[in-house]
């Protein structure tokens, strides 16, 4: 199988950004081909998010971690001082950069991804995901390339974020504290507690992007356990709310450049589970996981892989 | 016998004076936590959450990652009953500074099941980078935040408000992972815990004037385990050993002493006083020590049958006992 290489990226922010959601879906595909399964739709529905918030949302310094990870360096504990979190891979931590703050954990793939489209991380490193001795985990956690905290249980991203930002507002830093998240996170509690929480300190250094996909493990989130109206919720609790297209990177990025106004803001990022892969329709409604039923079905995603590799421009 | 009011409020608004790191959490019980008096001192470094334990664990977590020494404070139950998932991925799998201060250990309370942590350090002892403290009186309370300050991973205290007596000297702190002999004996050894130890003081200066040899030592941490006189103590114990603790005979200090005993093959017969499996209900706490049998008297039953004969000691024997404050029985036979 042809293997993707990185390219010299267009210098016009817009066709960068379009160029990196594609290369992430077709490595994401290709990832899923190799390894008989991955987390597909949700790079069809977050390309666009995670490309904008790395090229153009984020402000973050240059990574200093190394390009291919280092292997798992062991839990957190005080025997082991080497251990640190995978924000390694968002650059060291100032007052004035943004915090990334990646919260559904088995986004993980999506993510890694991004950051080998942006430069962060080499293709090598995404060779040890899920494998031992790795932290590049299928389900990513704080020692994974990109995660600053733990969210495999879900919904505890948001409020681990609103203890960053109500530290760094008392230390009178100027950055926000930027979170990506789920719309399968708003069947949580928690989250709800961290919203009343955030408007009731009025953190509105705090930025929360949606992707909401209207999935979950069981098929369609709002037939498992309904979220909407989601954008009055919201705004009930106190909230600043944008609902644009998942796929309108200029959508995505406007709410991000808004002068604060006390509340905090969340762009519900709504999307098309199969974007860029329509072929994935046939799956619906369980869009969670991708595995291969068998040969034939894996051979039709292998064709739409050429094709789209044949479109990808100055890809090999 | 000296009894005190509010000491940790007072504690905590003097330690903290001069650590602009240190933060305090509270879920809606501001004044039944005693932090009322450092939300007044301190009301730049206190943060309100409401009545949501949930997102104040993982917001705890988020300020330790920031430098910050946040200190929750709510009742131990809805500490480790409604944020447990919340407290080993955001604070424990991380390993922050997170103090949890956690009030009505066991049966202190007459609020019943819903208040009574009866489980707590069965749970939280399981959890890796945990360290587990349990106060008995006014001298622990005043001293154990110094004594903890330089732990790096997260804490749980197991603390008391309101009126608390002195039982230990004022010049003998609280000290991590250590001990405190009260009484030395050879034939039974008896480690008690929290406002156990107190109840187990009214028997034990009976029981040594009826002659029965006891070993008493009281425990104040829980996590880690380890201190070598506590294992010394109970090699030295010729009849057996008696656990005496505000919780469930499963998991808690009972069963930290039954791992201590098997895997170092000390082969003495274990007694735990304390909740037999059960859950307690809402009474009031001499009610429910008696009812559960985790008093002086229960104490004195378990030690007769380990004996063998009955000693002849009443209800109102162990009521008529005056304690005074005592200095610790190995820094008596060391002067």
């Amino acid at each position: 199988m042809a293997k993707l290489i990185p390219t010299e990226l267009p210098s016009n922010w817009k066709d960068n950004a379009t160029q990196i959601a594609n290369r992430i879906r077709l490595r994401v595909l290709e990832h899923v081909l190799t390894n008989n399964g991955g987390y597909m739709s949700q790079a069809c529905s977050s390309g666009e998010l995670f490309a904008a918030l790395y090229t153009r949302i984020l402000n973050l310094a240059p990574s200093q971690a190394p390009m291919v990870p280092a292997p798992f360096k062991g839990v957190p504990a005080n025997d082991n001082p080497a251990y640190t979190t995978g924000g390694i891979y968002n650059g060291p931590q100032t007052a004035e950069t943004d915090r990334f703050i990646f919260s559904p954990a088995h986004y993980a793939l999506v993510l890694y991804t991004t950051l080998i489209e942006v430069g962060r991380m080499s293709p090598e490193g995404l060779k040890q995901f899920n494998q031992d001795g790795s932290s590049v985990e299928m389900i990513g956690a704080e020692h994974s390339p990109g995660c600053e905290v733990t969210n495999g249980s879900l919904g505890q991203s948001i409020s681990q974020a609103v203890g960053i930002a109500l530290g760094r507002r008392l230390k009178g830093e100027t950055g926000r504290v930027i979170v990506m998240m789920s719309d399968g996170e708003f069947n949580e509690g928690q989250t709800w507690e961290a919203i009343a929480s955030m408007s009731h300190y009025k953190l509105d250094h705090m930025l929360v992007y949606v992707d909401v996909n209207g999935q979950c493990v069981d098929g369609k989130l709002n037939e498992t356990m309904n979220i909407e109206p989601l954008q009055s919720r919201l705004e009930a609790f106190g909230a600043r709310v944008f609902s644009v297209n998942a796929h309108d990177l200029n959508a995505l990025v406007e709410p991000s450049e808004l002068t604060p106004d006390g509340r905090p803001t969340f762009v519900l990022s709504y999307s098309n589970p199969t974007q860029g892969l329509p072929l994935l329709q046939k799956r619906a409604p369980k869009l969670h996981y991708l595995r291969f039923k068998d040969e034939a079905e894996r051979e039709s995603y292998r064709a739409v892989y050429q094709s789209m590799l044949a479109e990808m421009p100055a890809a090999s | 016998m000296e009894i005190l009011s509010k000491v940790h409020a007072t504690n905590l608004v003097k330690w903290a004076k001069d650590k602009p790191q240190v933060l305090v959490l509270s879920a809606d019980l501001t004044s039944s936590t005693e932090i009322d008096d450092f939300q007044k001192a301190y009301p730049e470094r206190f943060f309100s959450f409401g009545l949501a334990e949930a997102n104040m664990m993982s917001a705890a977590g988020g300020l330790a990652r920031e430098g910050f020494i946040p200190f929750i404070h709510t009742f131990a139950v809805f500490i480790y009953r409604r944020a447990f998932d919340q407290l080993i991925d955001s604070v424990a799998y991380p390993n922050l500074p997170v103090r949890m201060v956690g009030f009505l250990p066991g049966i202190v309370t007459p609020g019943g099941i819903t208040h009574q942590a009866i489980e707590d350090i069965a749970l939280l002892r399981a959890v890796p980078n945990m360290t587990i403290v349990e106060v008995a009186d006014a001298t622990e309370i005043e001293s154990i935040l110094v004594a903890t300050e330089n732990v790096r991973g997260p804490i749980y205290y197991r603390m008391l408000r309101g009126e608390v007596s002195r039982l230990f000297s004022q010049d003998e702190p609280f000290k991590l992972n250590t001990a405190r002999k009260l009484s030395s004996g050879s034939d039974i050894t008896l480690l008690s815990s929290g406002i156990c130890t107190e109840e187990a003081m009214r028997a034990t200066s009976i029981l040594k004037q009826r002659g029965v040899s006891i070993q008493h030592m009281h425990i104040s941490t829980h996590k880690p385990f380890d201190d070598p006189s506590v294992l010394q103590a109970i090699s030295e114990a010729k009849l057996g050993v008696i656990t005496m603790e505000n919780h469930t005979i499963i998991g808690g200090l009972g069963s930290a002493t039954a791992e201590l005993i098997a895997t170092n093959g000390l082969g003495k017969c274990l007694h735990r006083i304390g909740l037999k499996d059960t859950f307690a209900h809402g009474a009031s706490k001499p009610y429910l020590m008696r009812e559960y049998e985790m008093d002086a008297l229960a104490l004195v039953q378990t030690v007769e049958k380990i004996i063998g004969h009955d000693l002849d000691i009443t209800e109102v024997d162990l009521q008529t006992v005056r304690l005074q404050a005592v200095h610790s029985a190995a820094k008596a036979e060391a002067l």
